[in-house]
């Protein structure tokens, strides 16, 4: 565990980090007994609020159904998004200004809009200008919201994508006379793509997250909100948040396991070009996007080269 | 046209913005210190703070922010008397608010220095140590300068993404811009233009940061 | 290649089987918006409100407007495994009735003037009042006891605000995403009291976890007369459920629906109310 930060700890150094590892986990120690207390004290830690858990029909009356209602939004908003994504971030790249521009203004706007703003102003949208159903309209403003605005990030995305691979590969196209089109389609686009692969899995988790907005604001029916008729029924608030945050967890732990798996998997098999952009290389492009931080999180930027420290 | 604009007092549409924007400002302010202490600790000698530090991380980064602004108000201020030194509930869900951002955000900021930490060529951390420098005088002195001045692009993104966040905080009654633009649809008729007041107020907001940050990160992006 | 063709797959999957489900929902509704013998019947309840309208572990439903709801479907041809309930939050009402969605509405549905300009109420066939739910050993009586005090509500409600500006505007009010959340809240000393309507406040003491902890108030600080809305002009149905109601009321099939919900909280309801009798 030797990094470049700090020398190869010798005796003096090993015991100093005991002593802080050790006040560092009387610490720890110390709010988890604060925590536990106060839970105890508070009555939070009753059988009675914990037992439904173990029991079949809270998930499949309220917890289940939720989840397949966040993971149907997800689902959807990226089938939706991905290539209104990619249309966006090539039109960005376009030679032309009367396509760029546009397509510029589109994403930057979207971006800038906080998706809970765009999920209410769709769900008044659909209420009074379609004859979308009072059940599916939730569903459809949710959507709509997540598509607008992870289509504008994902235009990003592919942007990056397409930007970071090496000059000489449009160069080459051109030079046996490819058209733009076909440079794009055949050249740019598969490489770009396989390389941004783990960055667009990842966005998932920020999809799944942002289901969330959708429960809270406009009754969407997800994880979220199926929470809160539990929460009515077994008058357990607090422990029913404790769980369906576990539930977040353990489902947004799964999908970047895919991305890191599917990433190890291309890089593996090299096939196309050769180089497929390692985590390190995503990182330039995107450094905040590898661990799935748009939407409510942070957005990525670019970045030199970069080593490893840690 | 805009008359419906006037009618609200409790919050003024300048009033909601404004709670955005120091939501914003004072997360912001709390996220970099605490971001700047994760980072710190993920790349510390101390393995326990190195699993902690990478534990928070991972644990925070993949619960929505809903859950955990509305588990400061139910959880932390109910169960365990966090009140933020306030008893006006206005008051306690603004700070409330704030301490759920800043342990959100500070995942995410922490992501980006740690990033920024691996753009520090490694001839400057050897350096240090070969002067005899400590691990913190390293980090404080030679890393972390160089470090910080390569990620404002990023940081920017998550300031941006920040204040787009703060419309959560309307899961818990603080009265900024989400909350006021709720109130408006459901009283107006003038939904579009509602929709559309609000939405120019955040690009308000986003849009000049993001410019000002990005030409400040091009200007003080290490040359090498 | 075969990577993009497997993806190519799962997507093509994803998106058959989505609009599968959106037009299976929606031929539903197609099918059922007309009333019809031995069609489905769509009514529009609460699906969190214990005592009134709550989703039940086995799936089913429970509560008094549920009761209500099934009686008078009964009266109107429909038996209980015609009936389909449909989860209609307050914002959603009026929009669910006048698109057909629901064929009728019995979910804490105040009648006022402002919702009658969009809807057609039948009854009322429950007189409620804005109340006070406190701790059991609590010493609030009044609503100006209120000032100083820590109050709860749901984000955006009415009730809340009533109060502040009526009786108590030193009230410190909490506002939370659900009424359950407030209870945890009650039963957890951060907040002193809780506001809404006292049937919806019965249902959430009578509750097996609660039982005996909290006490109403017994303040009758407004008076909500629910009815059942129906879709304005549809003057028929609004007949047909007033005849089911009065017919529940004199069969005690009222009586008792309002011992079975309400009778664990102490609730002293009111008695039945006059169909078409508005208690201002």
């Amino acid at each position: 565990m030797s990094s470049v930060l700090y020398d190869a700890p010798g005796p003096r150094a090993k015991r100093r980090n005991l002593i802080i590892s050790v006040v560092f986990f009387a610490l720890l120690a110390l709010l988890v007994w604060f925590i536990w207390n106060t839970m105890d004290e508070k009555g939070q830690l009753e059988w009675a609020l914990w037992k439904p858990f173990t029991q079949s029909e809270a998930w499949t009356t309220y917890l289940l159904p939720g989840l397949a209602d966040t993971l149907k939004a997800a689902a959807l908003a990226m089938v939706i998004a991905l290539p209104l994504g990619a249309f966006f971030g090539i039109a960005r790249l376009s030679d032309h200004r009367w396509v760029r521009l546009p397509a510029a203004w589109v994403v930057e706007f979207f971006r800038a809009i906080p998706v809970l703003l765009l999920m209410l102003f769709a769900n008044e949208f659909y209420d009074r200008w379609t004859n979308v159903t009072s059940e599916q309209r939730p569903l459809y403003a949710v959507v709509t919201g997540l598509v607008l605005y992870n289509a504008s990030v994902l235009a990003e995305v592919v942007r990056a994508g397409i930007l970071s691979l090496p000059k000489g590969q449009s160069e080459a196209a051109m030079a046996i006379g490819l058209r733009k089109s076909q440079t794009m389609r055949s050249i740019l686009l598969p490489q770009a793509v396989t390389a941004m692969l783990p960055a667009i899995v990842s966005q998932l988790v920020v999809i799944v997250k942002d289901t969330a907005l959708g429960g809270v604001m406009i009754g969407f029916t997800e994880l979220l909100n199926s929470r809160a008729t539990m929460a009515s029924y077994y008058a357990n608030v607090i422990p029913s948040f404790i769980v369906v945050a576990l539930i977040y967890i353990v489902l947004n732990f799964i999908l970047t396991s895919f991305a890191s798996w599917l990433e190890k998997r291309l890089r593996r098999s090299k096939k196309s070009t050769g180089a497929v952009l390692s985590a390190e290389d995503m990182e330039e492009l995107n450094p905040a996007a590898v661990g799935g931080s748009f939407g409510t999180g942070g957005e990525g930027g670019g970045l030199p080269g970069s080593r490893t420290y840690t | 046209m805009f008359d419906f604009l006037s009618d609200y007092d409790n919050p003024t549409l300048l009033g909601a913005f404004w709670m955005t924007v120091k939501l914003t400002l004072l997360s912001g302010i709390g996220s970099l210190v605490w971001g700047t202490l994760l980072a710190a600790m993920r790349v510390s000698p101390v393995p326990l703070m190195r699993g902690f530090g990478t534990a928070y991380v991972n644990i925070v980064r993949n619960i929505p922010l809903t859950v955990i602004i509305i588990f400061t108000s139910l959880g932390l201020a109910d169960i365990f008397g966090v009140t933020m030194g306030a008893s006006d509930f206005k008051v306690q869900g603004f700070r409330l608010a704030i301490l759920g951002l800043v342990a959100y955000t500070a995942a995410f900021v922490c992501e980006a220095i740690r990033s920024g930490i691996n753009t520090v060529p490694l001839g400057q951390a050897e350096a240090a140590r070969a002067i005899g420098l400590t691990f913190s005088q390293t980090l404080r002195l030679i890393i972390l300068p160089q470090a910080f001045r390569s990620v404002i692009g990023p940081l920017a993104n998550v300031l941006i993404a920040l204040t787009k966040n703060t419309t959560v905080a309307a899961a818990i009654g603080v009265a900024e811009a989400a909350y006021l633009m709720k109130e408006m649809i459901e009283n107006e008729a003038q939904t579009v233009l509602i929709g559309a007041v609000f939405a120019f107020g955040f690009v308000v907001l986003t849009l000049p940061t993001g410019l000002f940050l990005g030409w400040l990160s091009k200007r003080l992006a290490v040359k090498r | 290649m075969k990577l993009r063709k497997a993806s190519a797959a799962a997507a093509a999957a994803i998106v058959l089987s989505i609009t599968a489900t959106a037009c299976g929902g929606d031929g539903d509704s197609d099918s059922n918006s007309g009333s019809g013998g031995g069609d489905k019947i769509k009514i529009g309840i609460k699906y969190d409100q214990p005592g009134l309208g709550q989703k039940e572990p086995d799936g089913s439903f429970s509560g008094f407007d549920v009761d209500v709801a099934t009686y008078v479907a009964k009266e109107l041809g429909y038996d209980a495994d015609q009936i389909e309930f449909v989860e209609t939050k307050s914002a959603d009402r009026e929009n669910a009735l006048a698109r057909g969605d629901v064929k009728f509405i019995a979910a804490t549905y105040s009648i006022t003037d402002e919702r009658k300009q969009k809807v057609d109420f039948a009854g009322p066939y429950l007189l409620a009042h804005q109340d006070l739910l406190v701790k059991s050993d609590s010493k609030i009586s009044e609503a100006t006891d209120l000032n100083g005090q820590n109050l709860c509500s749901v984000v955006g409600s009415t009730s809340a605000q009533n109060v502040k500006n009526d009786f108590a505007p030193k009230a410190n009010l909490k506002e939370n995403g659900t009424y359950s959340e407030c209870l945890a809240g009650l039963q957890s000393g951060a907040v002193d009291a809780l506001t809404t309507d006292d049937s919806i406040l019965a249902g959430y003491a009578a509750q097996e976890q609660y039982k005996g902890k909290f006490k109403l108030a017994g303040l009758k600080l407004s008076n909500e007369n629910y009815g059942i809305g129906v879709k304005k002009g549809d003057t028929e149905t609004v007949n047909k459920i007033n005849a089911a109601l009065e017919k529940m009321v004199k069969e005690k099939a009222w009586d008792k629906a309002v011992a079975d919900n309400f009778g664990p909280a102490n609730y002293k309801n009111e008695p039945a109310p006059k169909i078409g009798v508005i208690v201002k």
